[in-house]
């Protein structure tokens, strides 16, 4: 069996395929587990796991505090307001308090691409990244993936569409790699106003109809679309994007038959995604990606601290 | 069940069928039903063109109507009244209306206002922004559905580099472009000619006729940037119409028009500081008119517009700088360009193309053309028959035409909507 060669988990681009299947295939060990109702206290056991929010997250935070808890380890939250730390400066300063309390690991949330990249190189702890700005969110994709996985039996040679304001997310640039990696056909879908700058030469297809988009999907991903972005005048109403952009069941319907809808939450129904699609038993799988969520970050623990003994001897 | 129309003794001119012969038209259920048939069918009316030329309804560009909220200057009713003496069968109508046309609601009382005519197709644009502000894009995808043909704030520069940039790229998704008024606000503000010796001997406050180059430099790389449509509305200067060769040239989606006003009459137009001579843009030098009649001939401008923009008295009898800008169109559009191949500067064939073919390509529309199925939307004119402009005795209300006085050879003897004579 391959093992992660990584101190971190900072990023999906470039991760290798095996690394991938590794970590799915040790989630789903925990998936068993925790549905056993079991819990594995001795293995992160004296071990610190701090959570260090610069954005607010209740879903992600608590999906490692759980993950964390389930394995043992101590796990402190730290949720610092992004008006009072917002230079380099002052996350390094983070750091070093860090070091000082001897921690081992650290999931890093945060509003600027990059940061956690930046803690990394200055923390002895293994850093995950939780979330930096635009950039990327690897635990999402990974447990999106394992998701899939379970649903369609296999992670390779599937069409992915993912929809909506692609420009602003970090869940669709993890999952673009991750996919990319698995030999999945990824399209984005969406108003050419939330697409980024070449965007196909990341290896993907650009639509901005969703017929096209969603047609012969295995999967459908919906992202959210912030308010900001109507403010920003870069969708003009939210009655105009769910009209065009909106997943209900009528665009869904190009889709294959047993496609799946997820979509990372939290949801703006009527916005986005349609209540009667989310809600669809056969279509939707979102609560099920909450549970893989505790999971995979369970797994990604593991692995981390793993390496974190090895280098340690 | 309306009559068939049998129309004989024509000269059959059809640019996008690049045909110009002598022929007989069948018009059936409001549509061309055959070219060249032999006789008439049972019950048919014929008319007897006498020689004269039989080509596609024109197809106006732009224009503004004086609905919603400027009643006293023109109606839809009274647009429709000039449209059908000057040959016109089909209108694109301005949305900075007041309201200004940026909702669905207010674009389908436009629609439904044109249909009431019975004589002109008004095919509406949709605000570019909220109100025609300048600042927030409106919602394109629903606009389009209820029938806007494409988007534009009007008479108002879309000033904004970030909202030009959000328009173009959104219009994309739902296959539209948008159009601008090309001139650099910046430098146009108060202004009311162009800058030069003509404004200086009048004192009048100018802008520079740089400002239109400027504005499309911009927005050409723009549409580099976003893949998207840019059109240029009523383009009056040589360096512009440069900027739109080498775009074209470059393969990107740039199109433009111009209106009368720009290739047949020049700066010295606005002497005596006549106001009906005040447009917008301002009248240019003679060395930019002769920039725009060779950009219609080389095919670097798209089409001829009307640019209608209705004024009544108190809009224009006014001090030259307190005038509102803006022309009379509708009639006098097909006798002016007209004029361009009397003068030897165009064919027939490129002239009538101009106003029919060349913007039904743009606007994607099935009329435009003599071809069986389409829609016997029709003109007829002599384009020999001279007549002199006479601002006061102009069909419909608006009488502000900058050719007062101007003569004319080649005027509309007849114009069909959807098979019915509307005119002549």
């Amino acid at each position: 069996m391959p093992l992660y060669p990584h101190r971190h988990l900072l990023a999906l681009e470039g991760l290798e395929p095996p690394y991938i299947a590794e970590l799915l295939d040790l989630a789903e060990s925990y998936v068993l587990l925790n549905r056993g109702g079991k819990t594995q206290r001795d293995l992160l056991r004296g071990r610190t796991l701090i959570n260090l929010f610069f954005e607010d997250s209740t879903r992600t935070r608590t999906s490692f505090e759980l993950a964390g808890k389930r394995l043992g380890a101590d796990v402190i939250n730290m949720s610092v307001s992004t008006s009072s730390v917002n230079k380099g400066e002052t996350l390094l300063d983070t750091a070093s308090t860090l070091n000082a309390m001897r921690t081992d690991l650290l999931v890093v949330r945060h509003a600027q691409s990059g940061a956690p990249a930046l803690l990394s190189q200055k923390v002895e702890a293994a850093v995950i990244n939780a979330g930096d700005g635009t950039h990327e969110h690897p635990t999402q994709a990974l447990l999106d993936a394992l998701t899939i996985r379970r649903r369609k039996g296999t992670l390779e040679n599937l069409t992915v569409a993912i929809c909506g304001d692609v420009l602003h997310s970090r869940v669709a640039r993890s999952n673009i790699h991750l996919l990319l990696a698995m030999n999945c056909r990824v399209r984005i879908v969406g108003p050419p106003t939330l697409i980024p700058a070449e965007a196909e030469a990341l290896g993907v297809e650009v639509h901005h109809d969703m017929r096209s988009g969603l047609r012969d999907a295995d999967v459908v991903m919906m992202l959210r679309l912030q308010r900001e972005r109507m403010a920003g005048g870069l969708v003009p109403s939210a009655r105009e994007f769910f009209r065009f952009y909106g997943l209900d069941a009528a665009k869904l319907r190009v889709a294959r038959p047993d496609a799946i809808v997820m979509h990372p939450g939290p949801m703006n129904r009527g916005v986005e995604i349609d209540s009667a699609v989310a809600d669809d038993p056969q279509r939707s799988v979102i609560g099920e990606q909450v549970e893989m969520g505790v999971a995979v970050r369970m797994a990604v623990l593991d692995v981390l601290s793993r390496n974190g003994r090895r280098n340690a001897r | 069940m309306i009559r068939p129309v049998l129309l004989t003794n024509a000269r059959l001119l059809c640019p996008a069928g690049g045909r110009d012969s002598p022929g007989t038209l069948l018009v059936q259920e409001g549509r061309i039903a055959g070219l060249d048939g032999d006789g008439a069918p049972e019950g048919a009316e014929t008319v007897d063109c006498g020689g004269a030329v039989l080509a596609p309804g024109l197809i106006d560009l732009r224009a503004a109507l004086g609905e919603p909220g400027h009643e006293h200057r023109e109606t839809i009713g009274t647009a429709a009244e000039a449209a059908a003496a000057g040959g016109i069968t089909t209108l694109c109508a301005l949305p900075d209306s007041d309201p200004a046309l940026d909702d669905p609601a207010i674009l389908q009382f436009i629609l439904r206002k044109g249909e009431a005519t019975g004589s002109l197709t008004v095919l509406p644009y949709g605000a570019a922004t909220k109100g025609c502000a300048g600042a927030e894009i409106t919602e394109f995808g629903l606009l389009a559905e209820a029938g806007a043909v494409a988007f534009t704030d009007g008479a108002r520069a879309i000033a904004s580099a970030r909202t030009m940039r959000l328009a173009l790229s959104y219009a994309r998704a739902f296959g539209r472009f948008v159009v601008q008024h090309p001139e650099e606000p910046s430098l146009g503000r108060g202004a009311c000619a162009t800058e030069g010796e003509m404004a200086t001997r009048m004192g009048l406050p100018a802008a520079p006729a740089a400002a239109e180059a400027m504005m499309v430099a911009r927005d050409i790389a723009l549409a580099r940037l976003t893949r998207g449509h840019v059109h240029f509305a009523h383009v009056s200067t040589a360096a512009a119409l440069e900027l739109i060769r080498a775009a074209k040239a470059e393969g990107l989606r740039v199109t433009c028009d111009t209106a009368p006003p720009y290739f047949d009459l020049n700066e010295t137009a606005i002497g005596d500081f006549r106001t009906y001579a005040k447009l917008s843009p301002p009248l240019r030098r003679e060395g930019d008119r002769r920039a725009v009649v060779a950009a219609l001939a080389d095919g670097t401008v798209d089409a001829v517009a009307s640019d209608h923009q209705p004024r009544d008295a108190d809009d224009k009898r006014v001090p030259f700088a307190a005038a509102e800008a803006g022309g009379a169109g509708l009639a006098t559009l097909l006798g002016v360009t007209l004029a361009r191949v009397h003068a030897g500067d165009l064919t027939l064939m490129r002239a009538v193309e101009l106003l029919t073919a060349a913007p039904a390509r743009l606007l994607g529309l099935e009329a435009g053309r003599l071809a069986p199925g389409a829609p016997a939307d029709l003109v007829l004119f002599d384009p020999d028959r001279a007549w002199k402009v006479e601002a006061g005795r102009l069909p419909g209300k608006a009488q502000n035409s900058p050719f007062d006085g101007r003569a004319l050879e080649g005027r509309v003897v007849g114009t069909w909507k959807a098979g019915r004579r509307v005119f002549g």
